[in-house]
């Protein structure tokens, strides 16, 4: 991934680890320092912290209304924390417009499906790929010069996703058409197809049956394998958080009440607390 | 007997690899491969080919694949796994395909009989099955895979990218050039050409060895019979493990030079079909029906005015195409219609199917509904019959163009004698005649005599006049009923069969006094009349236990009866009750083959109760089934099915009110 290998360099003091399966974790990739979030009066995040390695598949669990897709959100750059910075690639990174921090290779996808109902697959993934064009208004429409040749650099890497997430035989469907398990899939492969470096998945496998979680989970460990993309998730299933991701935040009411590998935030009181349910004063 | 000068002796190429250089020099620059990939048909020309084959032996060798060893090749359709046996082949090597949809130990099986050294895996899943079983089979040296995709983290101490090969053959090419032209040079026409497993309908699976001479003599035979030319283009989409695959895609492709189209996967297919446009096709008849269930489907969601047309212009080409294709006189009225009619439904219908450029069609496995053949030779498509097995390097008989019926299978093929034992079974005698059963002495004995007539296990005869042979059942499951008259229960089941809303049906009554039947309804067709008619279901078995599909069905099988009761011979196997079945007969259950035939004694003995139930007088029986799930896990599947009688006809009718 572009810019990977830069951001190593800055965090050189910093080795990472290997997981278990044998599976090497590179450096800090981003850092959440003391972020606070409120809306009006409401505390939605309350100084949270902790940090994203590269190559690693982190999770963040947490009851409903914990404060895990606001969490996303300031990662993607929706949400502007009151409090805190975030660490990106070693330097701190200023107020940007979401588009921007698309532009620094994270990409997303949404709780509720958020693509093109009319377009076909092909398309929307194709959307994917808009920061990788560069030719202006005149070269588009006059497919003069750069935009011819970018088109086909560009269908050629959607087609790459395409194969790799195997729906070729939905390439030319409207999505309006697909069930809600394939939607899902195109999401992926349009927040992929950005060639990101660092991949939010909001509730990749909500509403999904247990086939279509299987097939997910081992396109998300793939994807991971893969291109070596990092990997930002929020789950409910605990089965796949616990199995798919190398450590996990858990958030209950706005605060950080653990972090470690799947098998330290298990065995946690204060999680099992907030699962069980605990009157909380 | 006629004596038939031996073709063989004016070859010059004497192996697949020979017919591969000799192709690469004749048409070096035409395509011989495409496959669909990254939405793109990638193609290869023949002289490419013969490059790639090339690195894939030397990199072979490289590996120390020796003389006689057996290659497993276990995947999709794929240009690179076609060469991968090729490649097996020129370095004395025996390719085994092997059926991808097969289960762990379905495959241990025929891969612990062979002996495989090596195997080559299509993807991720074909590797982790072949490792699940290499505990068991432990002549398996080293696994090779195709597609790199989540193999990174896989112990490669003993497994191969097939890129990695080839890089490493090319490599090795000064060094290894010289043995791989020696190998490939040694190669005869009594050299074995590929070792197929026949999927069984009884027992273990049989590896059936076919030489050179088998498939070389057989492909040039039946090229020439069809007129097949270099820049014909076929679909290879059937399984690489089934014989007709290998002759289409392999044997005849190399003989001709004509070019394998690969689907992107096996969900594209139509869509491959339409923008490929074969133009010598082959397809089981479910294939067809299939296609035709859809068009009516979608027929009937059309515009009234278009649906008008459609049937307007259908039932006139029933009329007249088939006479039309068959060089019959034809008034000139008629032909101007048949005219408009191609422009308005019979040419964008043909389009739409893929099936426009088709010059010679085949359906052979099983019988093809009369209705659904008529169809497609009522729309001008080349569709004909041919009758073969595996022993035979597929051809028996086939139908000679201007032919073509669809009761018969044809007169038999070029080189090949035909003749009908005592008991009514089917003998041939050809060129394309397996060597033997592998490692398998005493079946290789009891099918193929001395004189090399092999037995084929089918009863049939030939039709007087015109020579054409009629298929009745298979041999072993013609029977007599109680009463002394013949019981045929293919023959019952067809007639079933060629309903739309039946998929699939069994029927028993050998010994017995009466038939009973079970039946599978076809999810597609009664589920969209389900659809259009507001009736909810949310399962198979739901919709099968509906009491209006069950009207249904029994409408179709009085209607049956009707038509069975017709036939003297065979007016005893009318049925008398029947039951829709909780589940779809299904392969991984053991109860289909992988060629989707019914295993009639497994089924029996797995339904025993249900049997009982239908011989009975209870009207409905509560029942369990395990099923075996795609991942291998099982489970059981209860439920409680209606038996239900059917109204017979004529004779049977007096019979039972004597009784």
């Amino acid at each position: 991934m572009s810019g990977q290998g830069e951001a190593m360099r800055d965090t050189a003091t910093d080795e990472g680890y290997v997981t278990a399966d044998g599976r090497k974790i590179g450096g800090v990739a981003m850092e959440m320092k003391n972020i606070t979030l409120r809306f009006g009066g409401v505390v939605a995040i309350k100084d949270i912290s902790f940090d994203i390695r590269w190559g690693e598949v982190r999770a963040i669990i947490g009851p409903n209304g914990a404060g895990k897709s606001s969490m996303l959100n300031v990662i993607s750059g929706f949400y502007h924390p009151q409090e805190g910075e975030v660490i990106y690639k070693g330097y701190r990174r200023p107020r940007m417009r979401p588009y921007q921090v698309a532009r620094t290779g994270i990409a997303r996808t949404f709780q509720n499906i958020a693509l093109f109902e009319g377009m076909s697959v092909l398309d929307n993934i194709m959307t994917g790929r808009l920061h990788h064009m560069k030719a202006n208004l005149f070269q588009q429409a006059m497919w003069w010069g750069r935009a011819n040749r970018e088109e086909h650099e560009n269908r050629e890497a959607v087609e790459k996703i395409i194969d790799f997430l195997e729906i070729q035989h939905i390439r030319k469907t409207p999505v309006a058409r697909l069930p809600y398990g394939l939607k899902k899939r195109v999401e992926l492969a349009r927040a992929l197809a950005a060639e990101p470096s660092i991949l939010l998945l909001d509730e990749p496998m909500a509403g999904m049956n247990v086939e279509e979680k299987e097939d997910m989970c081992r396109f998300i460990l793939d994807v991971n394998d893969e291109f070596g993309t990092t990997t930002v998730l929020i789950e409910h299933d605990m089965g796949v958080v616990m199995d798919l991701s190398d450590r996990v935040v858990v958030m209950d009411y706005g605060k950080k009440i653990g972090d470690g590998t799947p098998d330290e935030v298990r065995n946690n009181e204060d999680v099992i607390k907030a699962y069980l349910g605990v009157a909380h004063e | 007997m006629t004596v038939f000068p031996d073709p063989s002796a004016t070859l010059e190429e004497t192996s697949i690899p020979a017919l591969l250089a000799r192709n690469a020099r004749r048409y070096a620059m035409q395509t011989a491969y495409r496959e669909k990939e990254f939405g793109i048909w990638q193609s290869w020309t023949w002289a490419e080919t013969q490059a790639e084959v090339r690195a894939m032996a030397l990199g072979f060798l490289a590996l120390g694949m020796a003389r006689g060893d057996y290659v497993a090749i276990i995947g999709r359709n794929r240009p690179a796994l076609y060469w991968s046996m090729v490649a097996a082949q020129s370095v004395g090597a025996i390719p085994v395909p092997l059926y991808q949809d097969a289960v762990a130990e379905e495959m241990a099986y025929v891969l612990d009989h062979c002996g495989a050294r090596f195997v080559v895996c299509g993807d991720q899943e074909q590797v982790d099955k072949v490792l699940e079983v290499q505990e068991k089979v432990s002549c398996i040296e080293e696994i090779l895979y195709l597609d790199k995709r989540g193999m990174r983290k896989y112990d490669h101490s003993h497994m191969n990218w097939l890129q990695d090969v080839m890089r490493e053959g090319r490599a090795a090419e000064t060094r290894l050039a010289g043995e791989l032209v020696k190998r490939t040079g040694e190669l005869t026409l009594d050299h074995t050409c590929v070792m197929l497993y026949t999927s069984g309908t009884t027992g273990k699976p049989k590896g059936v060895v076919l030489s050179n001479r088998n498939i070389i003599v057989t492909s040039k035979n039946s090229s020439e019979f069809d007129n097949l030319k270099p820049g014909d283009e076929i679909l290879a989409y059937l399984p690489m493990a089934w014989v007709g695959d290998f002759i289409f895609a392999i044997g005849q492709a190399y003989w001709t030079g004509f070019c394998v189209n690969c689907p992107e996967s096996a969900q594209t297919m139509l869509t491959d079909l339409r923008e490929i446009g074969p133009t010598y096709y082959f397809a089981p008849p479910r294939v067809f029906e299939n296609m035709l269930t859809t068009v009516m489907i979608r027929m009937e969601d059309a515009s009234p005015i278009k649906r008008r047309v459609f049937n307007h212009f259908m039932g006139f080409a029933r009329k007249v195409g088939p006479r039309l294709l068959d060089g019959k006189d034809v008034s000139a009225g008629d032909k101007l219609k048949y005219a408009l009619g191609n422009l308005l439904v019979y040419g964008p219908l043909k389009d739409t199917l893929g099936l426009r450029r088709i010059r010679v069609a085949y359906t052979a496995g099983e019988a093809i509904g009369p209705e659904i053949f008529d169809f497609y030779r009522s729309l001008g498509i080349n569709l004909k019959q041919l009758y073969g097995q595996t022993e035979a390097s597929v051809f028996i008989t086939q139908q000679p163009d201007g032919e073509v019926r669809s009761d018969t299978v044809g007169v038999p093929s070029p080189g090949v004698e035909v003749r009908i034992a005592e008991n009514g079974e089917v003998f041939y005698r050809s060129p394309g005649t397996f060597e033997s059963y592998y490692k398998n002495a005493e079946s290789t004995a009891s099918t193929k005599d001395p004189e090399g007539w092999v037995a084929t296990g089918d009863a049939g005869f030939f039709e007087e006049g015109t020579g054409h042979l009629r298929i009745i059942d298979r041999a072993k499951d013609v029977g007599k009923m109680a009463d002394g008259g013949m019981f045929a229960p293919k023959y019952v089941e067809n007639k079933l069969k060629f309903f739309p809303n039946i998929l699939e049906s069994v029927v028993f009554g050998n010994g017995r006094d009466r038939c009973v039947a079970f039946i599978n309804i076809d999810l597609n067709a009664v589920g969209s009349w389900a659809e259009r008619n507001n009736i909810a279901y949310s399962s198979y078995q739901e919709l099968a236990g509906l009491k209006r599909v069950l009207d249904t069905i029994q409408e179709h099988v009085e209607t049956v009866n009707e038509s069975v009761a017709q036939d003297t011979m065979l007016a005893g196997c009318q049925i008398h009750r029947f039951l829709v079945l909780h589940k779809e007969l299904d392969a991984d259950d053991g109860e289909m083959t992988r060629t989707r035939k019914v295993r009639r004694r497994i089924v029996e003995e797995k339904f025993s109760d249900l049997i009982d139930a239908l011989y009975g007088d209870k009207d409905s029986i509560y029942t369990e089934t395990e099923v075996t799930y795609e991942d291998g896990r099982k489970g059981v599947l209860k439920a409680t099915l209606e038996i239900r009688d059917a109204r017979v006809f004529g004779q049977a009718t007096a019979q039972m009110a004597a009784e």
